[in-house]
């Protein structure tokens, strides 16, 4: 009989707090990930977790480092205050897209400017969860929500914003890419892409920020792999995946660096 | 200490800066407003040179929570601003009080409420003792009257925000933050490091356990224990820091109470009512007004035929002074507002009428 092998324990960057997501949810995939790239680099006793206000605002509980909890949309702005003082720190915030896109867009968007060297996971859902499924910066045209109930039109809320396009017209964003949590493949390219964003700030190379695009089954109010679809047909299509900008990648290449 | 301390004619703004370093303060997170703008600035040329941090923030809400950040990581910090810039960081300001961190805050008041002008006032007291963002936490406030004052209170807030482990207001105003006085200045030294077992940064994970530094607590009677323990911070602070200064006759037939710029006028005021109105006057300075003076005021009204309150507002201080008083002699309000400030006649014309009112005093 053969043996049974865990060939994938448990992550030392998670704590054994059961999680409070919904069922299908992708913020646990993402948690995941970061957790794994912590314990990989062996960084997790020097990382400070920003939790911010949203779904994951219990993140302080689950990532099994030392945290702090933000007011929404400030934790570029915690994070450069923890970075400041500490500069042998690993700093990262996690941020959903109202918190980020929304009411915390001049703290990202400064935090990318100044190359502050820190480490931004943002999740890019589309829409309000914790409050129940609102219109959210990001949300499609077309997509109905519980206050865009006719489906987001452009004359009413204007159009979605691409943060990584944004963010990629400053100099100081060194690391900038969108991924997707959605396929097997899609999620190990997420993982390279959040390693590359810590590497990116223990490089001491400025600010880094990687984009998951993510599901939301209880208020796109579909089940999981039809959520998978939306992202995959729908989704991809107005937020391509892509590796907007890599310091490092270009400085090993000898390249330009003043993008 | 004094002995050491080098006599410099300096500006309120200069003195407050330096008062932060003094009191051991490396980092520094603003936004420009007037009248404070010096202070920033100040740091922004000094704080580089002993090894600190000056970081101008995008706005005010930046700024503070900024700061909450360098305080979860353990620093003594401090930021600066005036009053509409004060107004945008009470959510963060409610954050420090709720996460429990330390950290020094000044206010240059100015005329308000809206953009209102950069005139001095003292129209944030409500702000300051009442304020501080949303929910039960109050911040320890200092009420300075001078630039040795402004210098000597800031360096000491430090110490006061880490053994109450919470938030410190610095409360001035504009006139305070222009005029320059002689003042003596505490020297520079390298404190050591802030006893704060609870900050978050690098450790080994079998001396402690993480840290989070936190403010939402969702079960209620977890939240009723952190407001309790707050409240029960806030009696100790009434106990052990409540601060005023008393001016005038031994037997007073007037009280006076102001705090800040306000004092000062009434300083000349009360020397003028007793020595040439002859009417008996003591002025009641609160150099802490959270926690307030309550004691003494209530001890003199006892004692005297009425009180008058000389304020830069429509009357937000009166309110402490009366809850103080307690009805024991009529409480009158000589509030000025807009910039605009009472002259040492204006305040001596008003004592005149309070004592005539009280029947002490003859026309």
């Amino acid at each position: 009989m053969a043996e049974a092998k865990l060939i994938n324990p448990y992550p030392k960057g998670l704590t054994e707090v059961e999680m409070r997501y919904c069922p299908g949810c992708t913020h646990g995939t993402a948690h995941r990930l970061v957790a794994e790239v912590l314990e990989e680099l062996d960084i997790i006793d020097r990382t400070v977790a920003i939790a911010t206000v949203g779904c994951s605002v219990y993140a302080y509980e689950y990532f099994n480092t030392d945290a702090v909890q933000a007011a929404h949309g400030r934790g570029p702005a915690v994070a450069t205050g923890i970075k400041r003082v500490q500069p042998e720190t690993v700093v990262f915030s996690y941020q959903g897209d109202g918190d980020l896109a929304s009411i915390g867009m001049a703290e990202v968007v400064h935090a990318a400017a100044r190359s502050e060297n820190i480490t931004i996971i943002f999740i890019n859902n589309a829409v309000f969860g914790m409050t129940q499924g609102q219109m959210a910066p990001t949300t499609l045209l077309g997509q109905k929500t519980t206050t865009s109930p006719q489906g987001r039109t452009v004359e009413a809320a204007g159009y979605p914003i691409r943060i990584c396009e944004m963010l990629a017209t400053l100099p100081g964003a060194s690391f900038l890419a969108r991924e997707a949590l959605t396929t097997p493949a899609r999620i190990r390219s997420s993982k390279r892409s959040i390693r590359r964003a810590f590497e990116t700030q223990l490089a001491g190379a400025g600010f880094a920020l990687v984009e998951l695009l993510s599901i939301c089954p209880t208020w796109w109010r579909m089940d999981p792999l039809e959520a998978i679809r939306h992202v995959e047909e729908k989704m991809i299509d107005y937020y391509p995946l892509e590796v907007f900008r890599d310091r490092l990648a270009e400085e090993d290449e000898g390249g330009d660096t003043n993008a | 200490m004094s002995q050491q301390r080098r006599k410099v004619f300096i500006s309120g703004n200069e003195a407050t800066a330096e008062g932060g370093i003094a009191g051991g303060c490396r980092h520094f997170f603003g936004y420009p407003i007037t009248p404070q703008n010096k202070i920033p600035e100040y740091m922004a040329e000094e704080l580089p040179k002993i090894g600190g941090v000056y970081l101008q923030a995008e706005s005010e809400v930046a700024a503070i929570n900024m700061v909450y950040g360098a305080a979860s990581a353990g620093a003594r910090v401090m930021t600066t601003s005036s009053s509409p810039g004060i107004a945008l960081m009470q959510e963060g300001l409610s954050y420090c009080l709720g996460s429990e961190l330390p950290c020094v805050l000044v206010n240059m008041v100015r005329g308000g409420p809206g953009l209102g002008n950069i005139g001095p006032a003292q129209s944030d007291y409500w702000l300051a003792t009442r304020g501080c963002g949303h929910g039960d936490g109050r911040c320890i406030t200092l009420t300075p009257y001078s630039v040795q004052e402004l210098h000597d209170f800031t360096a000491g807030a430090f110490e006061i925000a880490d053994r109450y482990r919470n938030p410190v207001m610095v409360l001035a105003d504009a006139i305070l933050a222009s005029m320059m006085e002689p003042c003596e200045l505490i020297p520079r030294r390298d404190l050591p490091a802030p006893d704060r077992p609870w900050a978050v940064g690098p450790h080994d994970p079998d001396q402690r356990e993480r840290n989070i530094v936190n403010s939402l607590w969702v079960e209620f009677d977890v939240m009723e224990a952190v407001s309790q323990r707050l409240e029960e911070r806030y009696r100790q602070a009434a106990e052990e820091i409540t601060d005023w200064d008393e001016f005038g006759s031994d037997e007073p037939q007037v009280m006076i109470c102001a705090y800040g710029i306000s004092a000062r006028i009434c300083e000349s005021a009360v020397m003028q009512a007793n020595d040439e109105l002859g009417i008996r006057t003591r002025l009641i300075r609160p150099k802490t007004v959270f926690p307030f003076p309550t004691e003494p005021i209530r001890s003199w009204a006892e004692r005297v035929d009425a009180a008058l309150v000389v304020e830069l507002s429509m009357g937000q201080f009166v309110e402490d002074v009366r809850l103080a008083v307690e009805g024991r002699c009529p409480v009158d309000l000589l509030g000025r507002a807009g910039g605009n400030v009472p002259t040492v006649g204006d305040v001596v014309e008003k004592i005149r009428e309070a004592a005539l009112r009280a029947g002490v005093a003859r026309v």
